[in-house]
């Protein structure tokens, strides 16, 4: 196995952990592609903010139609059993804690649970879309996020720097190293790539890891 | 009783200056493309409405739709969860300029604002943006042990909706995702003006497949075969 997990193998290590039947929110972008590692014989039904619950995969080209769209306004098809309905009721599954869990992308997560996600700074056009209401209601919210920046600076943080999408909100972290708990104000390790040390991985994250109990190793097929 | 208009032009006819205008659809689904066209051509040909305030969960995309009415000055500020697109050069341009101001608004937050001002609430609470620079300088109260921040309800003066069917009192029926904030956005407006892609008699709509009823909607046009926004952004089309 190599260094570090590639983008499809963090989303489908987070895919195992979808229960069947769950309801779900993929953030827009990375996180859309944790819907492709489904396990075999759960059903999960996403929702997209924009008004649908239980859409599945891109139509083939040629065959978008586009008032049939997700958050990221790309086209997408109905599955089985998809409803639709407005904007207040979706932010009330959102809001209101009916959604099992919500699968965002990170710049920043800090051991409170902070996330932020929305914006890098002052400049430029600033955009929110829906991150700050997905981060709170659903029952979980997770993250999926490479472990460090591309400049290599870690994205698992004591406090975000970063302005918050939201306060104490995420409850699980899968990186392309390891996968951690948010537990009473501090990261818990509980799955590593067996390639890396304990020593190792705390050197390229910027808050303490907790050991609660074992460390199970982190495998992931090659995808 | 008939909610009909003639004709687009028509039925945008008195939309004054400084209104504040809710426009349904979430990026081309739902866009009302036709009647927004017709306000904007009424701008050119009388210099009137102008200093706009213009509610949509964005700020338009390409060269036509919202971003054509800011192309060509009519708006004054956008109210809007996510200001960017594939070409969002208009409000880009516009806002990096300092001449059109934006109230950021998460996307959630947004629906329940303009939810609240259809049902004659005038303020509640959500945890969306506690503690976030969004929450900075409103109202926080703790229930059940929770911190919330207060939010205001949203009304405009006008709606600008698109429909599939429609009847002329009024009730509406809307295609896949494209109701979205319609709904929402005609109930929240003094007047709600609806095109409609195939209008009916009273009766032509099953009662238990409306979706806004009558009664939030004040015009309705019809526009068959109406233009996607998204397929126009895509062929480079801009308006006019």
């Amino acid at each position: 196995m190599s260094q570090k997990l590639s983008s499809a193998q963090i989303a489908w290590r987070a895919a195992q952990d979808i229960s069947d039947g769950a309801y779900v929110n993929l953030g827009i972008g990375f996180p859309e592609m944790v819907a492709k590692f489904q396990p075999p014989g759960r059903i999960a039904f996403f929702h997209t903010e924009n008004g649908v619950l239980g859409f599945g995969e891109a139509p083939p080209p040629g065959e978008e139609d586009w008032d049939l769209i997700n958050a990221g306004k790309k086209p997408i098809t109905l599955k089985p059993g998809a409803s639709f309905f407005h904007h207040a009721d979706s932010f009330a599954m959102v809001r209101g804690g009916h959604l099992d869990v919500a699968i965002l992308g990170a710049f920043q997560v800090a051991e409170s649970g902070d996330l932020a996600n929305w914006s890098t700074g002052p400049k430029g056009v600033p955009a929110v879309g829906g991150a700050m209401d997905l981060v709170h209601g659903a029952k979980r919210v997770a993250v999926i996020t490479d472990h460090v920046t591309k400049e290599g600076e870690p994205k698992l943080l004591d406090r975000c720097t970063m302005p918050l999408t939201g306060v104490a909100c995420v409850t699980r972290v899968y990186t392309s190293l390891a996968v951690v708990d948010v537990e009473d104000g501090r990261f818990v390790l509980r799955e590593k790539l067996p390639g890396i040390s304990l020593e190792k991985l705390q050197s390229v994250t910027g808050a303490r890891l907790h050991l609660d109990g074992g460390v199970a190793n982190l495998i992931v097929p090659e995808l | 009783m008939d909610k009909q208009a003639g004709s687009l032009a028509e039925a945008v006819a008195d939309i004054p200056d400084g209104a504040m205008v809710m426009i349904g659809g979430f990026g081309g689904s739902g866009a009302p493309i036709e009647l927004i066209h017709a306000l904007i051509d009424r701008f050119i040909a009388t210099g009137s409405p102008k200093g706009l305030t213009i509610v949509n969960n964005n700020a338009g995309n390409g060269r036509v739709g919202i971003a054509a009415m800011i192309d060509h000055g009519m708006v004054r500020k956008t109210i809007c969860s996510f200001p960017r697109s594939t070409d969002p050069r208009a409000f880009t341009e516009k806002y990096l300029a300092g001449e059109i101001e934006l109230e950021l608004v998460p996307q959630g937050t947004l629906a329940e604002r303009i939810r609240a001002g259809g049902a004659g609430i005038p303020a509640f609470y959500t945890p969306t943006s506690f503690g976030t620079d969004l929450a900075k300088g409103k109202p926080v109260a703790e229930f059940e042990g929770r911190s919330y921040v207060q939010e205001r309800w949203l009304k405009a003066d006008y709606a600008l909706i698109k429909a599939e069917t429609g009847d002329s009192y009024g009730n509406l029926t809307y295609r896949m995702a494209a109701r979205n904030f319609s709904s929402l956005m005609a109930a929240a407006a003094d007047c709600t003006i609806v095109q409609v892609t195939r209008l009916v008699e009273p009766g032509g709509i099953d009662p238990e497949a409306v979706i806004t009823p009558g009664i939030f909607v004040d015009t309705v046009v019809e526009v068959p075969d109406p233009q996607q926004e998204e397929e126009l952004i895509r062929a480079g089309a801009h308006h006019p």
